[in-house]
């Protein structure tokens, strides 16, 4: 336990209400939201209808069970903002989710939602030593992604002064952090260790030449190697924290100073781990597809959203008196979405690219590393007679096509790498495209 | 008049270049020329044979990737200024190469050029027209080689 776990560190009485006290709160707040929903979106009380129930069918948390699944696709068939459960003028700010094909899915908020928002990332924010004398330097993208606007909001909820970085220009990051002597540094973890990394280049030793103290990671997942080495580089003590813009974005789980797991925001959502192949809950402590349901968000309400992240849920009480149970590490994903600088990725909008620029689809391997710390993608496509061609001027284009086709797809930029035919890997049965080099799953679970 | 050129994927990794030879010369296929060309990150080899259709055909049992290109072979005077003066009648005619190389032999005074138009039959007629140059069969090239051979 770190030295911060003795001190105060809990921003808000509800992270450490008696359990019978939060399940009756999530009870009400569930009920409440059935009955949202199914007055305002047609797209749910059409749902309910077909299963013949009704708020009053919802009298406990367990009865959470009794209501659909909501999935990604259903955000898609519901663009852009059929899901709203207040009228359009209500809303206060509208994001968008990362590299999606095609069209993204919004993350809209009344101001009663970002009050909750900022409210959210300031618990974890303080829990991590964050306090209204310092200085916290956001190195997330703004714009459309939540996770710059969200910790922003919550740094200035904490009382702090916040320097919106953004991204980019390494240098002068560096530069703005030593400069205003400034104690968090809020990024991806990768980015963090990019940063130690160009500061040694700089003839800098980041531990004891960068003033932070502090840092809140998230984005994509990291392991607790990846922590043990930006600990030691940057000479600071490093916090996880999780979220997805289709529920909120950050603020849904955070670390406090045990670090033993991320504190659930159960007074604001209903969680439930399930397998992904049978639907049921898992036994206490197995890994399962986390779940949740928005219990206090009014723009959007979205009933039990399969996440497909996979990870544990430790329920035992935490010494740093919060009553919350806590969610390990994402170990995975029960569909095949890679995670990659942050973007989300799917295996299929590769194939789109392939197929739209080839007419066929060949067949393609994914791999996935992380040279200097920023994460390298490869794709490897075994050339087809009718892809090649003797004049290299027209090889170079295919080339230059499939990875312009690639990126505008998914948003991200590839090395490609054109193969002879039956030289990549084949699998029975489902194909795995994908080879992820980053972690191994030991060290995901560590 | 043409002739058939074999235009091979390679990709960049070691052995891949001396696998088409182990095929090419465990089937008995003679190469008469051949060239490559590279980039970082894949190559293309192009080869010149009699054989060419058994060559395809083992080639393509090996896994390779094989196109078969018409391509047109030149006999050129192996002499200073033999080259320049073909490319300069291609240039005013508006024909354009798209790649070219080339089997110059100590021991003769012709050179055999092979190259690739963008059309070919258009390039003929040009060859066909000029006094210094002729275009070469299939089996004029292969003779060609052999004399070069012989007189080694
Ligand atoms: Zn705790």
């Amino acid at each position: 336990m770190t030295q911060l776990a003795t001190e105060q560190t809990i921003w808000d009485k509800n992270e450490s209400l008696p359990r019978e006290e939060l399940e009756a709160l999530q009870a009400k707040r569930l009920k409440e939201a059935v009955a949202r929903v199914y007055q305002n979106v047609p797209f749910y009380t059409k749902k309910f209808d077909d299963l013949g129930i009704s708020a009053d069918d919802i009298n406990s948390i367990e009865d959470v069970r009794k209501l659909p699944f909501t999935v990604k696709t259903d955000l898609r068939d519901n663009y852009p903002l059929d899901l709203l459960a207040v009228p359009r003028e209500k809303l206060a700010r509208l994001h968008a989710s990362s590299g999606t094909t095609g069209k993204p899915t919004f993350a809209v908020f009344t101001q009663e939602d970002l009050d909750t928002w900022s409210d959210l990332c300031a618990r974890f924010l303080y829990a991590g030593g964050l306090r209204k004398n310092q200085f916290a330097h956001v190195a997330f993208g703004y714009g459309l992604f939540t996770g710059g606007f969200g910790l922003h909001y919550g740094i200035e909820r904490v009382g702090a002064g916040v320097i919106p970085a953004a991204s980019g220009n390494t240098r002068r990051q560096i530069s703005l952090l030593r400069d205003l002597n400034t104690e968090t540094l809020i990024c991806t973890p990768s980015y963090a260790l990019n940063i130690a990394e160009v500061a040694r280049e700089e003839g800098l030793d980041p531990a004891k030449d960068l003033p932070i103290k502090f840092g809140h990671f998230g984005g994509e997942p990291w392991t607790e190697d990846m922590r043990e080495a930006i600990e030691a580089e940057l000479g600071i003590t490093a916090y996880n924290n999780y979220g997805l813009s289709e529920v909120l974005g950050p603020g849904v789980a955070g670390e406090c100073p045990c670090r033993n797991g991320m504190h659930l925001q159960e007074d604001h959502f209903l969680f439930e781990l399930v397998d992904p192949q049978t639907d049921e809950p898992v036994k206490p402590g197995e890994v399962g597809e986390l779940i949740i349901t928005n219990l206090t968000k009014q723009a959007t309400t979205l009933l039990r959203y399969r996440t497909r992240d996979l990870c544990v849920i430790h329920e035992d009480v935490c010494d740093c008196g919060r009553t919350t149970r806590r969610m390990g590490r994402v170990i995975g994903r029960s569909d095949d979405m890679m995670i990659i600088r942050g973007v989300n990725v799917f295996p299929s909008q590769i194939e789109e690219a392939l197929l739209s620029v080839e007419g066929t689809t060949p067949h393609y391997m994914i791999e996935l590393d992380r040279p200097g710390n920023l994460d390298r993608v490869t794709v490897s496509v075994e050339i087809q007679p009718h892809m090649f061609s003797d004049k290299m001027t027209e090889m170079n284009m295919l080339k230059r096509a499939i990875d312009k086709e690639i990126r505008t797809i998914t948003g991200i930029g590839v090395t490609l790498n054109l193969v002879q035919p039956q030289t990549l890997a084949r699998f029975e049965g489902k194909a795995k495209r994908v080879i992820d080099n980053r972690f191994t799953k030991e060290e995901l679970e560590k | 008049m043409k002739i058939q050129q074999l235009s091979v994927f390679l990709e960049n990794k070691p052995g891949q270049m001396a696998g088409v030879f182990d095929i090419l010369g465990s089937n008995g296929v003679n190469i008469i020329t051949m060239s490559t060309a590279d980039t970082e990150q894949f190559g293309i080899l192009r080869i010149i044979t009699r054989e060419w259709e058994k060559a395809k055909t083992v080639l393509e049992e090996g896994q390779f990737v094989v196109n078969l290109t018409p391509v047109v072979a030149i006999q050129v005077p192996h002499k200073p200024g033999g080259l320049s003066s073909i490319l300069a009648i291609f240039q005013k005619q508006n024909i354009n190469i798209e790649y070219m190389y080339a089997f110059p032999c100590a021991h003769t005074t012709e050179a055999v050029l092979i190259a690739r138009f963008e059309d070919p039959d258009a390039a003929i007629k040009v060859v066909r027209e000029s006094e210094n140059f002729k275009a070469l069969t299939e089996e004029d090239v292969f003779k060609e080689k052999k004399a070069c051979e012989i007189q080694s």
